[in-house]
């Protein structure tokens, strides 16, 4: 095999790919070609390095140098002067953002702040390793928890071993993973299965999708291990067609496992079996239920059932089967390698290990990060996440996507685990985690997640289908400027019938986002009923734009962007803004040079 | 796969291409590789110093190129910098010197004397 002096990482993430790092990687494999070093540098397409917000990434090893916003036009000058003449390249490398002591500009991987206080254990070989090379996660000890559990230790050890670890399910129930084997182990039956549940449906959350296309082979390992520990021999993975960079790793990682014997007839020479098929799903939120999502690989419409019977006596095709999260299959080859003890060495007691979040909305790092649990809001926001852009103040962060609730900035200083996010009236969730600054309104905020659980109801129970729909219609009302004091009591009185009553998880959680913010922003609500105006400025039917005699300047900017034609004046004159035809698309108020024109 | 050891074998192959990501590592090879390194010959010492680094598995070692030192007239140059020593500067490198130096100072930890800049001044 031969050996490279220089491995170029280029990030092949959904995220990076969409900032076209495929067309980088092709320029770097062409110049590097030209200059003739395609026998001593190595371009290699990794999985997501989760600094996304400064993607397209490319770290050049041995000297771990962090390009970030990669450009095709910048390749050439990288591989003239870095690969050729050892010249790092100083102005492509990434630029701290963050507030950080002796922040320099030369940043290898592991000084940048945003990597510094994560520890990574789901996402070890995320933007490390080529997905696409089995030999890759071979390297990194992959296969071998497998080839451990297989030849040394019998399915009640891989048990026993996972109870004492403790892992909770990371889909955000927070079910310990050890205790739900325990229940499938003992059923006797001719087929049972193991299911990776990868039906990542949360509005911003993209740590499943991440793992998969970084790391898939963790994901398959992890499957066979828990199909030792049970008693199944086949697997299946139920990921979202609208991930295909996923989906294409996988069957990539799939074949690759089978060649070698990973994955197929006696592996290890131990008589066990295992297989993995996948099944793609058509993006339904509720086929991440767990009952929703068997029925959608049966073939059925996509509809939770009653539980009990639960999937551990009776799942897919009325046989035992357990179904785990993406992250929480990550994280157990690490932990039959450790041990639990070292599991438990990070994290809090009740809730060991890491959580990887996804970090979007108002913040300067969008991206994935990986964080001991017991981790607080604010360094996961501030430190790592670099807070709010432009300055602006942290208004709340959601957690748990639309079956969360939101959190302030009293909050930011709660250890993130699941009781801890729980007591404060949010969840752990999945791992999105939404940020949003004084220019979100609460109000609207809630009507957003209203209106995506309404679309993605079932519609198979009354409390959910009929109810969040009612739900909706009311802060619709509300964010037009329409609603009352007595709508804010329905609506609460609606949310906790829809909570007890619902069949399913999806509906149970729905009303989260609306009673999170009636608790926290209730001012903000009764801004919009009582004196009909958004505080946030947000909401287009409380708004109002006027121009400012004094300051308008009359340079006709603001009448020529207008769309419908409604100001009026003459030049150098100050201009007035017809309130009858206004349609309130706040043009004028993104083009005058001279704050003229206000926002009330 | 049939045993564990036959995964072991791949895994040792695979950990050479792969080791060079790890950044903790203690030892630096630096070789210089500005246009008065690359003309005096420092390429194929460079690729000398990967191979035999990864041929004898050093795992603490790593293997970078840097710009012009200044002193072109002694390239190709090649330091070396561990915890705790002097920096050792090698002068007048080609690969069959490359290959002693790993052997030697890598391995066993004796620098030799004959090929840095102390013996030339």
């Amino acid at each position: 095999m031969a050996i490279f002096r220089s491995h170029v990482l280029i990030c092949g993430g959904t995220g990076c790919t969409s900032n076209k790092s495929q067309l980088v990687k092709a320029r770097f494999e062409e110049k590097i070609k030209e200059v003739k070093l395609d026998k001593e540098v190595q371009v290699v397409g990794t999985g997501c390095f989760g600094l996304c917000e400064e993607g397209p990434i490319v770290i050049v090893y041995p000297e771990g140098s962090f390009y970030s916003r990669m450009t095709v036009e910048k390749v050439d000058e990288i591989v003239d002067e870095h690969l050729l003449k050892g010249r790092i390249v100083e102005k492509y490398l990434f630029k701290e953002k963050a507030k950080v002591e002796h922040a320099e500009e030369h940043k290898s991987l592991m000084e940048v702040q945003f990597y510094s206080k994560q520890k990574r254990v789901a996402l070890r070989n995320c933007g490390l390793i080529n997905p696409e090379d089995i030999n890759e996660y071979i390297a990194r000890d992959g296969y071998m928890a497998l080839g451990k559990a297989l030849t040394e230790m019998t399915p009640e050890g891989v048990i026993q071993l996972m109870k004492e670890a403790n892992l909770r399910g990371r889909g955000g129930a927070g079910f310990p993973a050890g205790v739900k084997w325990s229940f499938a182990a003992p059923n006797k039956a001719d087929q049972k299965y193991i299911i990776c549940n990868a039906d990542e449906g949360d509005p911003g959350a993209f740590m499943d999708r991440s793992v998969l296309e970084g790391d898939p082979h963790a994901v398959l390992e992890a499957m066979a291990i828990a199909g030792y520990a049970i008693g199944a021999t086949k697997g299946f993975i139920y990921v979202r067609a609208e991930y295909p960079i996923a989906v294409r790793r996988l069957h990539i990682a799939i074949d690759q496992a089978r060649e070698l014997g990973l994955l197929g007839k006696n592996i290890f020479n131990s008589g066990f079996d295992f297989d993995i098929e996948t099944r793609l799903g058509a993006g339904a939120f509720v086929c991440g239920e767990e009952t929703a999502l068997m029925q959608s690989i049966q073939g059925n419409r996509g509809m939770a059932k009653v539980k009990p019977p639960f999937p551990a006596n009776k799942g897919l095709w009325g046989k035992p089967t357990v179904i785990n999260n993406v992250e929480t299959l990550a994280n157990i080859p690490q932990i039959i390698i450790n041990g639990p003890e070292w599991f438990k060495s990070f994290g809090t007691v009740k809730s060991p290990g890491t959580k990887v979040f996804a970090l979007g909305g108002k913040i300067t790092n969008t991206g994935l990060v990986e964080v001991p649990m017991g981790i607080t809001l604010r360094e996961v926001i501030y430190d790592i996440g670099g807070g709010c852009p432009g300055g602006k103040a942290f208004k709340a962060v959601q957690t748990g996507g639309p079956s969360g609730g939101c959190l302030t900035a009293e909050h930011l200083d709660t250890p993130v685990d699941y009781e801890n996010l729980a007591a404060v009236g949010s969840i752990m969730g999945s791992g999105g985690m939404i940020v949003m600054d004084e220019d979100n309104c609460m109000v609207d905020i809630a009507r957003f997640f209203l209106d995506f659980i309404v679309d993605e109801s079932c519609g198979k129970c009354t409390p959910c289908r009929v109810g969040t729909k009612r739900m909706y219609t009311i802060l619709e009302r509300i964010t037009q400027g329409k609603g009352t004091l007595e709508d804010l009591d329905e609506l609460e009185s609606l949310a906790i019938s829809i909570k007890n009553s619902s069949l399913c998880g999806l509906g149970q959680t729905a009303p989260n986002p609306v009673l999170a913010t009636l608790k926290y922003f209730r001012d903000e609500y009764i801004a919009h009923v009582v004196d009909k105006k958004c505080p946030a400025k947000h909401c287009k039917a409380l708004l109002t734009y006027e121009i400012d005699k004094d300051k308008c300047t009359g340079c006709t900017l603001c009448a020529r962007k207008c769309p419908v034609s409604c100001i009026s004046g003459t030049v150098k004159n100050p201009h007035e803004i017809d309130q009858e035809k206004c349609i309130k698309c706040g043009n004028c108020y993104s083009v005058c040079r001279f704050g003229a024109v206000q926002k009330n | 796969m049939k045993s564990l050891e036959e995964l072991r074998k791949i895994r040792e192959e695979a950990i050479k291409n792969v080791e060079m990501r790890n950044p903790d590592k203690d030892i630096r090879v630096v070789v210089g590789m500005a246009t008065c390194g690359i003309s005096a010959g420092a390429r194929p010492v460079l690729s000398t110093f990967v191979d035999e680094v990864a041929k004898r598995n050093l795992k603490n070692v790593q293997v970078v190129q840097t710009g012009c030192i200044g002193m072109c007239t002694y390239e190709p140059i090649v330091e070396i910098y561990a915890p705790d020593k002097e920096k050792v500067t090698y002068i007048h490198v080609d690969s069959e010197k490359a290959k002693r130096i790993v052997a030697e100072h890598l391995v066993n930890g004796s620098v030799v004397r004959e090929y840095t800049i102390g013996s030339e001044i």
